[in-house]
């Protein structure tokens, strides 16, 4: 297997050609708008992307446009991994039959939380068993945004969603976040990442990774959505960031199944007093904004006993410990 | 404002999308207007690297930045993220 320490500067990315265009209809500040112009911009050469239907895939074909400079196949909600499935599959005979013109030729697919944990998980489930040979990426934006901000199971607890609206009664959502990118990482494939757009770097040697690798890849992409998590559009970035820094979305891959922090996360493992508490984060974002009234404070603390105690459990997973909690 | 609507003979089979999306422009959508402070800017490129809509452009040949307000949508985060604070936002028609 392949683990080239890959690493891009910024120049060099920057003057790479642009593989998903201006001219997209994502909202202003889209954090998944971000995340796939520079995966895009992190492949190796001929390309075939297929998308499952959501923000990304509508924003991106509004008919007749496309922001796509690489071959473009949009799919039905549930079955992206599908789509990749029968993409890699008829790549494999048309290169045993001598009719691929290209030595390689890589496919990505992409969904939301929707598409992924929820009606999209069957579909993956079985690409993963098969062994399909793709790299899947999970943008995640914590609700399905397309049709209003219905809740999914990446929804995070506390968060008001349409289907989850805050009320008298309810604080948010009651449930907590399903953890995907282990549920991957159960299945046995040979890599597993998890990235975030306020890590440009790690984002796009992770995607590298996962094209190089022979078999399933799956990664898991944290990208803040202005309009679903209420916040002013210039905060994408920073959000992102924090979402890592209080270690609700930490950064991490397995290859082969041995899991191992990122920079950004292993950082906070050596240096605990660095790692912020979840209120930094909530307190941004609209759609915890209830949590901050009186009545619902124990669900902030709800929410830090979970980040901590997944934080921990990750932290084992990668043979480290923390030390003394500031 | 012309409109073609085509018959179901005319449109690609499969609904292929024919255009570039370049074709259309997003910088009408914009409030706010990121002005780039050239004197400031170390020229480390992030802004170019997180712009969502690809709309901060680095010249090759003459080492500078271009800002194409024909795609940007002022969402700010340039201009938020900037380790320089070489850019600020000023609302479309003041700056
Ligand atoms: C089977 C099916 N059910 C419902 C829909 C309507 N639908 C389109 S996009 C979408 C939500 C997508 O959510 P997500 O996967 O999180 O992507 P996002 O829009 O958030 O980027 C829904 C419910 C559909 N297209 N197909
Ligand atoms: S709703 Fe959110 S994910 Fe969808 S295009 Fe707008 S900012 Fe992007
Ligand atoms: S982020 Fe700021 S300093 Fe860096 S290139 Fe852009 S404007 Fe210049
Ligand atoms: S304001 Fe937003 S869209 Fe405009 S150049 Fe800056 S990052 Fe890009
Ligand atoms: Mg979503």
């Amino acid at each position: 297997m392949t683990t080239t320490p890959w690493k891009f500067t910024a120049k060099e990315i920057v003057e790479k050609p642009e593989l998903f265009t201006s001219g997209h209809r994502a909202c202003a500040g889209c954090g998944p708008a971000i995340a796939l112009r520079q995966i895009m911009k992190a492949t190796r050469g001929p390309t075939i992307v297929t998308s499952a239907t959501g923000c990304m895939e509508v924003v991106s074909t509004i008919y007749p446009y496309t922001a796509w400079k690489v071959p473009f196949i949009h799919t039905a909600f549930e079955n992206v991994a599908a789509n990749a499935s029968g993409i890699e599959a008829a790549l494999k005979v048309m290169k045993r039959k001598g009719r691929l013109e290209h030595e390689n030729v890589d496919v990505i697919a992409f969904a939301g939380d929707g598409g992924t944990f929820d009606i999209g998980i069957q579909a993956l489930s079985g690409a993963a068993e098969r062994g399909h040979d793709f790299l899947y990426i999970l943008y995640d934006n914590e609700a399905y945004m397309n049709t209003g901000i219905q809740r999914s199971g990446g929804t995070p607890h506390g968060a008001s969603t349409t289907t989850s609206p805050a009320g008298r009664v309810i604080p948010g959502k009651p449930q907590y976040k399903k953890p995907i990118a282990d549920i991957m990482v159960a299945h046995d494939i040979p890599y597993v990442a998890t990235a975030s757009i306020s890590s440009w770097q790690d984002l796009l040697v992770k995607t590298r990774k996962g094209l190089e690798i022979e078999g399933p890849a799956f990664m898991h992409v944290f990208t803040p959505c202005p309009r679903g998590w209420r916040y002013d559009p210039s905060k994408t970035i920073e959000i992102a960031r924090l979402g890592v820094e209080t270690c609700i979305f930490p950064l991490w891959e397995t290859i082969d199944g041995e899991y191992s922090l990122s920079p950004q996360s292993k950082i906070l493992a050596l240096k605990p007093e660095r790692k912020k508490k979840v209120t930094e984060y909530l307190k941004m974002q609209r759609r915890f904004r209830h949590l901050f009234k009186p009545e619902f404070k124990h669900v902030i603390d709800e929410i830090q006993q979970m980040v901590d105690k997944r934080w921990n459990r990750l932290l084992k997973r990668c043979n480290m410990t923390q030390a003394s909690q500031s | 404002m012309s409109r073609e609507l085509k018959g179901w003979k005319d449109i690609p089979i499969a609904g292929v999308c024919w255009k570039p999306a370049t074709e259309y422009l997003t910088g009408d959508w914009k409030t706010f207007k990121p002005i780039h402070d050239p004197e400031k800017c170390t020229k480390c490129l992030l802004c170019s690297l997180i712009c969502p809509d690809s709309a901060i452009k680095w010249n090759q040949a003459n080492e500078e930045l271009m800002f194409d307000y024909d795609f940007c949508k002022g969402c700010g985060i340039c201009a938020n993220e900037c380790p320089a604070d070489a850019i600020k936002m000023v609302r479309e028609g003041e700056g």
